[in-house]
């Protein structure tokens, strides 16, 4: 079984005010030379069988069609080595 | 003779009994939906009721969008059936594509329930032949997700084919570009709004207003005229 | 991981030496003693965990319960009364073959710790009680106190309470129509979050929690079981706590109203389609709580299953199942050829239903887990004979100094232009202050039923579009007075309360109340308690509004600092047209302001002495229940017969505090003229009880002065509606625009 993440943000030119409201909070929080802060999405989907670039592929769509609006939204996809040991 | 109008029933739609009462108390026959129904039961227009269809997770209307319903809303309102999204509707319809921009949350990021004044733009739609143009309206507004955008592009071609249908007033109560409220496609059988007319019916109730009627006395005379 | 052997009852029997951590699980020597005398036996891990959590503070009102005894003893007479306390919530009957069911409880220390999902699951609990009667849910109303609105806790906690409990009963189609939002630097540390819930059905429609006829299925549907708040109904709310430790945050229960919604639905398809024998919801104690409560109140045991419950974590113990507090749970008795239907509806919505056991002919309930048997007990014992304490009280030797410390005596305004000051300065205070920063964030249209909301003195739903028959609730406390007389305070807030829902028209009828308090063990605090019970049980006999059931909620303390004594109060009430409710704006100029009832020099408590002088002392203001009821009939009346056209109870922040409310929201000021025998002080600012101010149209002076003169009920003619700004004469001129600056700033440059 292996790990596919999907990282949805909002495209850079979109107010996001969530990420504003904690950036924000940070210089009273003590956290200094922090410019900005933008707030996204993580998914990860555990996939049955071989991530090959047919899977990938079937992954894009989804984050594509589903995951994401990309009316708004930019996602990336990426394979994870799922350490099961190490968590 | 009178109009059968459709209120889809999403899990977690909320208005769907007042958008019911709406439609009846304007002399339509309104007709539940099913989510899971592709069946639209001959319908002579669509209504998707405000709420948090499947809790707002994902997204604001991305869930209901793939529901089978939807897709039968999607194929009829291309070929002209008159669909009306609001709030939670409105994220529906622009998550499907049939409305152009999509919804992102309140820029005070807070949930704001307020009595809203707005002004119509365009009487030419399906669902705003009985306003005025320029007319100043006040329909309750209540949503966590309201903030109207859209590229810049489609922004100037909305504002150019005079498709902006509805503009807040007074106070943009949560960010929305150019101070847009609803929105319709280009045939103008498709309008989708933030605010909810369904809570402006009655003099008694809610805000006390009526203002909101006129989008179900407006469908009625069309549909039965047609 | 898998503990070998097995705890079951025959483990347990034969290893009768074993200790199990009952300290830990917040049980006392004693009570565990008395646990292995009503089994014979040393009990189960599982049963302990189940009577850990029923015999907590929390479960078993083990502390109150003695007192309040007195709102069934003392129940008035009524004919409304369709299910009083000791189910979910109590059922009135509003007229016209409806049942209204209503019940406020608390959430407090959880909203403390975690503000948000605190808050949240709160409404989710409350409106979960409400759904279990068989009612569809209607409206929600939400009294909450916090510490000083400076204080910078309160910005943490406050915003956090408000949006959660916006991002519940918003997601959830509920109305949020009233509540009050106080601060007090007593609530630092420990504010209360009290939730309400309003619910309507047929009177045949009413369900209760019994599990009864052999054969019957239990059925477990709602949310997976995950280890939600496990011993949070034991350890959270039992016992007090100094500070939140981030330890403690995984005790607070994450909601999802987004479930509960669906719950919601497919519950009352069920009702409708009459496949529910018996129903209760998962609370606190989870299905410890429901399957003791279930099997006892039925006339059968219960055998259940422990391996088919759903789960959401796969590690749990059976203990920890029996104690999980995940929420947007429920448990239905069905009939086994009914159990099909049942669970197609819970399909049909995506609600996840299991079968998890049956009602049995015996007496026993008994749970099974991987073959053995875990749990084997008389359920009553678990639900019912939870241990009773007569905790001693005592009158605190504080109290005579602080009644003899009186605010009548605190220096007075002495210039036109110093009251004009202190005036505006109450009104722009934040107890005084607009909450519309507050409500505004929640939902007060959805369901299309709304007739008035917040701030008018009591939300009113429209119940039948047809006849317009409607109900209307209030709730009100007053901590500030409950500390200088708890016996008086408490029926003060029942006046109040009371009185706010005459104002809008409707007729009250029953009850529901929070009794937030500190810890039990000091007898000054159980001495406050015991003197609020007897008050409010007094009360609601005199003015024949029973109480129909409600919530304690205790040990609300930090350190040796107990929080103000706190009764909040709900009444509800009905009206048989809302087409007649009165609204608190002024309508139109030229309408005539009456004052009716007596006004004295009462400023003990009053906002005045919290503003102005930041003091509290003296006695409250008196109490007559008789004039509340006359005061309440006239309202009602002036109301159905249209006489008035808008009304305003007086309460905290006096005269002038109404009267301003009233003007900013209509849009419309007024001028008044201080009546003879009173100086403008007194006449504006004192906390005298049995007022309300009214607009009398002129063409209805003279019937309103006959009908008020007739019954005995004193009407003064304080001025009129007009202009656009408050004018005192002979005093001082507020204009509107100076008046809604300080009024409607506050909150948002504190909060936003």
């Amino acid at each position: 079984m292996a790990r596919v993440v999907v990282d949805v943000m909002l495209k850079p030119e979109i107010l996001d005010p969530q990420g504003q409201a904690v950036q924000r909070a940070l210089p009273r929080l003590g956290f200094d030379g922090i410019s900005d802060v933008r707030q996204g999405k993580r998914f990860e989907l555990e996939v049955d069988g071989p991530v090959d670039e047919a899977a990938l592929a079937r992954v894009r769509e989804l984050a594509e069609s589903f995951l994401a609006n990309t009316v708004i939204e930019d996602f990336a996809v990426k394979v994870e080595e799922v350490t099961e040991a190490a968590e | 003779m009178t109009a059968r109008i459709g209120v889809v029933t999403f899990p977690g739609s909320l208005d769907d009994r007042d958008t019911r009462r709406a439609i009846r108390l304007a002399g339509a026959e309104p007709v539940a939906l099913w989510h899971k129904d592709r069946d639209l039961h001959q319908v002579d227009a669509v209504v998707l009721p405000g709420g948090f269809s499947y809790g707002d997770y994902l997204r604001a209307g991305a869930i209901s969008r793939f529901s089978p319903v939807m897709e039968s809303v999607i194929e009829q309102a291309k070929a002209g059936l008159p669909v009306l999204g609001i709030c939670n509707g409105f994220q529906v319809l622009t998550e499907a594509h049939l409305l152009p921009g999509a919804m992102l949350g309140n820029d005070h990021l807070h949930f704001i329930c307020r009595d809203q004044k707005l002004r119509v733009e365009n009487t030419d739609t399906a669902w705003t032949g009985d306003y005025t143009a320029g007319q100043e309206i006040h329909i309750p507004l209540k949503n966590m997700d309201g903030r109207y955008v859209a590229d810049a592009h489609t922004l100037e071609k909305l504002e150019a084919e005079g498709r902006v249908v509805f503009r807040y007033l007074g106070l943009n109560p949560n960010g929305s570009l150019n101070d847009i409220a609803g929105i319709t496609n280009e045939a103008g059988n498709v309008v989708g709004l933030m605010p909810h007319p369904e809570h402006a019916v009655e003099s008694l109730i809610g805000t006390g207003r009526t203002d909101g009627l006129p989008f179900f006395t407006s469908i009625l005379k069309k549909l039965v005229n047609a | 991981m898998s503990r070998t052997p097995l705890d079951t009852v025959e483990h347990a029997a034969g290893t009768p030496d074993v200790e199990l951590p009952w300290a830990e699980l917040g049980l006392k020597k004693d009570e565990y003693e008395r646990v292995v005398e009503i089994l014979g036996r040393r009990p189960t891990g599982a049963e302990l965990a189940m009577y850990s959590v029923m015999w907590s503070e929390h479960c078993s009102y083990k502390s109150s319960k003695v007192h309040l005894r007195q709102f069934g003893e003392k129940a008035p007479q009524s004919d409304a009364l369709l299910v009083g306390i000791g189910e979910n919530a109590g059922v009135v009957d509003v007229g016209q073959g409806y049942a209204v069911t209503f019940k406020v409880e608390s959430h407090n220390h959880p909203s403390y710790v975690e503000p948000y999902q605190g808050a949240a699951t709160g409404v989710g609990g409350i409106v979960r009680d409400i759904i279990a009667m068989g009612a569809r849910p209607v409206a929600v109303v939400d009294p909450l106190r916090f510490g000083a609105a400076d204080h910078p806790d309160t910005k943490r906690v406050l915003p956090g309470v408000v949006a959660g409990i916006g991002g519940y009963g918003n997601c959830l189609g509920l109305p949020n129509i009233g509540g009050e939002v106080v601060f007090d630097a007593c609530y630092q540390g420990n504010p209360l979050v009290n939730a309400g819930a309003i619910g309507v059905m047929r009177h045949e429609d009413i369900h209760l929690a019994k599990a009864s006829g052999a054969g019957n299925k239990v059925i477990l549907y709602g949310a997976r079981t995950g280890g939600d708040g496990i011993g949070g109904a034991s350890i959270l709310a039992s016992e007090t706590f100094d500070d939140a430790k981030p330890s403690k945050r995984p005790a607070v229960q994450v909601g999802d109203p987004f479930q509960e919604k669906l719950l919601i639905e497919c519950t009352l398809e069920a009702f409708a389609e009459k496949l529910v024998v018996g129903i209760q919801d998962l609370g606190a104690a989870g299905l410890s709580c429901a399957t003791s409560e279930l099997a006892s109140n039925g006339s059968g045991g219960m055998r259940v299953t422990l391996d088919d419950v759903p789960l959401r974590d796969s590690t749990l113990s059976p203990e920890e199942i029996l104690m999980s507090e995940s929420q947007e749970r429920m448990c239905a008795v069905v009939e086994p050829e009914k159990v099909d239907r049942f669970l197609e509806i819970c399909a049909k919505w995506d609600v996840i239903a299991t079968v998890i056991g049956e009602v049995t002919d015996g007496d026993r309930l008994e749970i099974f887990w991987h073959g053995g048997k875990i749990v084997d007990v008389d359920p009553r014992t678990v639900a019912h004979d939870g241990p009773v304490y007569e905790r001693p009280y005592a009158r605190p030797d504080w109290q005579d100094a602080l009644q003899a410390d009186d605010a009548n005596k605190l220096p007075r305004p002495e210039t036109a232009e110093e009251l004009r000051e202190q005036v505006l300065k109450l009104v722009g205070s934040p107890n005084q202050a607009s909450k519309k920063w507050i409500t505004s964030q929640y939902d007060h249209f959805v369901q299309g039923n709304t007739v008035l909301a917040q701030p008018e003195d009591s939300g009113m739903i429209r119940v039948d579009e047809e006849s317009g028959l409607g109900v209307a609730i209030a709730t009100d406390g007053n901590g500030r007075f409950a500390k200088l007389d708890p016996y008086t305070g408490a029926q003060l807030a029942l006046a109040e309360a009371y009185r706010n829902v005459a104002t809008t028209g409707a007729k009250p009828l029953a009850v529901s109340d929070c009794l937030n308090f500190g810890s039990p063990e000091d007898p000054a605090v159980m001495w406050q308690f015991a003197e609020a019970v007897r008050g409010l049980a007094d009360g609601c006999l005199q003015l024949g509004t029973p109480v129909t059931g409600g919530n304690v909620s205790l040990y609300n303390q930090t350190g040796e600092a107990a929080i103000h004594p706190t009764p909040v109060v709900a009444v509800l009430g009905v009206i048989d047209d809302v087409a007649r409710r009165t609204p608190v704006a002024f309508q139109e100029d030229g309408h005539l302001l009456y004052l009716l009832g007596d006004t004295r020099e009462e400023f003990g408590g009053s906002a005045w002495s919290q503003v102005v002088h930041d003091h509290l002392g003296g006695l409250p203001p008196k109490v007559d229940l008789e004039r509340e009821r006359l005061l309440g009939e006239i309202l009602i009346s002036a109301s159905r017969d249209g006489m008035i056209d808008s009304a305003h109870d007086l309460s905290d922040g006096g005269l002038v505090q109404a009267v301003v409310e009233s003007a900013l929201l209509g849009g419309k000021g007024a001028r008044l003229v201080v009546p003879d025998g009173l100086d403008a002080f007194t006449f504006l600012l004192s906390e005298s009880a049995g007022r309300a101010l009214v607009a009398v149209p002129r063409s209805e002076e003279l019937r309103f002065n006959d009908m008020c003169g007739a019954r005995g009920l004193p009407a003064t003619r304080v001025g009129v509606v007009d202009g656009d700004a408050v004018e005192v004469q002979g005093e001082f001129t507020l204009p509107l625009a100076e008046l809604r600056e300080a009024h409607e700033n506050t909150i948002p440059a504190l909060l936003a």
